[in-house]
């Protein structure tokens, strides 16, 4: 009975350990391909894209998106406006998640409950887009860059999870130790707090990140001025409407079929060039994702 | 009676020793308080203010009048909104897209992580984690400019493998199937980090102890990894139930053709036609109130079942 036991236990894990790696690359598959198409077909000529030759590598090599892409007025103008409001708005974000948490996170503070509600209501119920979009224009940032970060205002779920961060893997001692030595909250916060906090700002500095880089919607609804449009806004033209800039189609010779050709390899280059910096960015931080995920996620 | 005063001495003394007057444990973190100043004075203006302003909705809203000034017109929005042609099509198509989602990427992730969890290729399961979340941080707008060029009718990946010529965007049958199958391509593999967070928790000793009774990987899964899964699984369970109603205005309305309409056309986009397209401001928000109040209904709803299910309350 034990031997024919240990027997199919060693064959099962075998046969499982390779049924797992299957259906584990097939997955693996399906999500990476639909990236490495568009890379490939990036690189390719738009004619052997269309008749399907481009399924593993590239045909007819060709930067000629690339060049088109850059020739364009405005997608170079919202790639360096995407970078500034990512910049700015992970500072402001990172800040504002960590002057909120940390006085949160003090479990003696007088007045902590009502605040606490205060918060996590606005993560229920809000005023919705019109109403929102009343009083940012009333505060008159229609138009200003400001009204990318300044109506987030708090994210109340990384908010929680960063104070839970404070409360659970922070050290009390170092806290109190520092206190006794006579700093202030304050000086604590600065010297103690936030150094010994690294990996739950990776992973919210990269949260934010990625939420400003990708973020059109309220761009398309508080900036109007079109040298303003961070880039996903700039490429709706070209992704969503199919349609190519004045500047993109001078640099093209021939008829219609040319034209049309050409907005396809703009579309595939203008898809890596938009997706490339988070895509590179994140794999450096992931592995304080999982952990930062846990110490956060435990209830303070 | 001497017994009695000896026990309440000590109680009568005990407060001040504990703690310190509120006025005095106030002042000792005046400076926490001021690090929150900003973060509630920017909560309040941004988030509360719009709460009350929500009144538009029971008004005619000029901007030259103000709120208060506006005309009290009652529920008439609302009651334009539900004799609106084609407000059936909305509740019906925000509800089914929501739910439909739900039911396909809610157990997703959870095959998904309890696969992984157990290969025992330590390098391996790295790279198929790192490519999984790869797609969570691709702008919308990319994505679904990628949707537009699969699925293009002429050399669209779609098409092409299966040597076809269909539109699919323009086909109202394919509507939830592109939006579905696209976000469980973006999302499932995100949605597996919480997951895999809880498994690596899990004791490993119980695993030896299940091959020393000679339990397979399978039956590991179903008894050990699966349990321990469970109250998490719940709990984005519940979240998601409760925000039935929350379908995301943005790939819905950069997917959207005027020819699949039937299928996709959902409150989030007609508020954002309505209230910043045409600048109806009353009518809009009314339309997106009820959708709120349907998802707080919900979520009441959900979170009193979760409670007596299993003692927990969430919100």
């Amino acid at each position: 009975m034990e031997k024919t036991n240990k027997a199919s236990q060693g064959l099962s894990d075998r046969t499982s350990d390779i049924i797992l790696v299957v259906i584990t690359a097939l997955v693996l598959f399906i999500v990476a391909y639909p990236l490495y198409y568009v890379l490939v077909a990036s690189f390719s000529d738009p004619y052997d894209v269309y008749a399907g030759k481009t399924f593993l590598l590239p045909s007819g090599f060709t930067l000629r998106g690339y060049a088109a892409v850059f020739a364009d007025e405005n997608i170079p103008t919202g790639y360096l406006n995407s970078i500034k409001y990512t910049v700015i708005g992970t500072i402001f974000s990172v800040v504002m998640l960590y002057i909120t948490a940390y006085p949160m996170a003090q479990r003696d503070l007088p007045g902590r409950k009502v605040l606490s509600i205060f918060f996590v209501i606005t993560m229920y119920f809000g005023g919705g887009l019109v109403p929102t979009y009343l009083v940012v224009k009333d505060t008159g940032l229609i138009d200003n860059m400001w009204a990318l970060f300044l109506p987030g205002g708090v994210a109340v779920g990384n908010m929680i999870i960063v104070r839970n961060y404070f409360q659970n893997s922070i050290p009390h001692e170092l806290i109190e130790a520092s206190e006794i030595d006579g700093c202030s909250k304050l000086r604590t916060f600065i010297s103690v707090v936030i150094p010994l906090s690294m990996p739950i700002m990776a992973v919210m500095v990269v949260f934010s990140m990625v939420a400003y880089w990708n973020d059109w919607f309220t761009a398309l609804i508080y900036l109007t001025g079109s040298e303003k449009a961070p880039l996903p806004l700039v490429l709706r033209n070209v992704l969503i409407k199919s349609s190519v800039s004045a500047s993109q189609s001078a640099t093209i010779s021939g008829g219609y079929a040319e034209l049309n050709k050409v907005t396809e390899m703009i579309k595939f280059a203008s898809i890596v060039v938009a997706a490339a910096p988070m895509l590179i960015v994140y794999p450096f931080v992931q592995k304080y994702f999982e952990k930062g995920f846990m110490a956060g996620a435990v209830k303070g | 009676m001497s017994t009695a005063t000896a026990t309440a001495a000590p109680a009568q003394q005990a407060p001040p020793l504990r703690k310190k007057s509120l006025g005095r444990r106030v002042a000792d973190n005046w400076q926490l308080y001021l690090l929150l100043l900003i973060p509630v004075i920017l909560t309040f203006i941004y988030k509360y203010i719009p709460m009350y302003g929500i009144q538009i909705a029971f008004r005619d809203y000029k901007a030259s009048k103000g709120i208060w000034g506006s005309n009290w017109v009652g529920l008439d929005w609302f009651e334009r909104f539900f004799t609106a042609p084609t407000a059936g099509r909305m509740i019906k198509n925000t509800i089914l897209l929501s739910l439909y989602s739900l039911l396909w990427s809610f157990p997703i992730p959870i095959i998904l992580s309890l696969m992984i969890n157990q290969v025992r290729f330590p390098r391996y399961k790295r790279v198929v984690q790192t490519v999984l979340y790869a797609p969570h941080f691709i702008s919308t707008m990319v994505i679904c400019g990628m949707i537009r060029i699969f699925l293009s009718p002429s050399g669209g990946l779609v098409n092409l493998i299966f040597g076809t010529q269909i539109d699919f965007l323009t086909e109202s049958s394919a509507f939830r199937t592109i939006y579905i199958a696209s976000g469980i391509w973006q999302d499932a593999g995100w949605g597996c980090i919480i997951y895999l967070a809880t498994l690596a928790n899990v004791d490993t000793t119980l695993y030896e102890a299940a091959k020393v009774d000679g339990a397979s990987v399978f039956q590991r899964i179903m008894n050990i990894d699966l349990p321990a899964l469970l109250p998490m699984a719940v709990l984005n369970l519940i979240m998601a139930a409760g925000s039935l109603m929350n379908v995301g205005f943005e790939k819905v309305w950069l997917l959207q053709t005027d020819l699949n309409k039937a299928t996709s056309d959902v409150i989030a986009v007609y508020v954002y036609q309505q209230g910043i397209e045409s600048a109806k401001y009353s009518y809009s928000t009314a339309v997106s109130l009820f959708n709120t109040a349907v998802n707080l209904i919900l979520l009441f709803i959900v979170n009193r079942i979760a409670k007596k299910a299993s003692d927990v309350e969430f919100v």
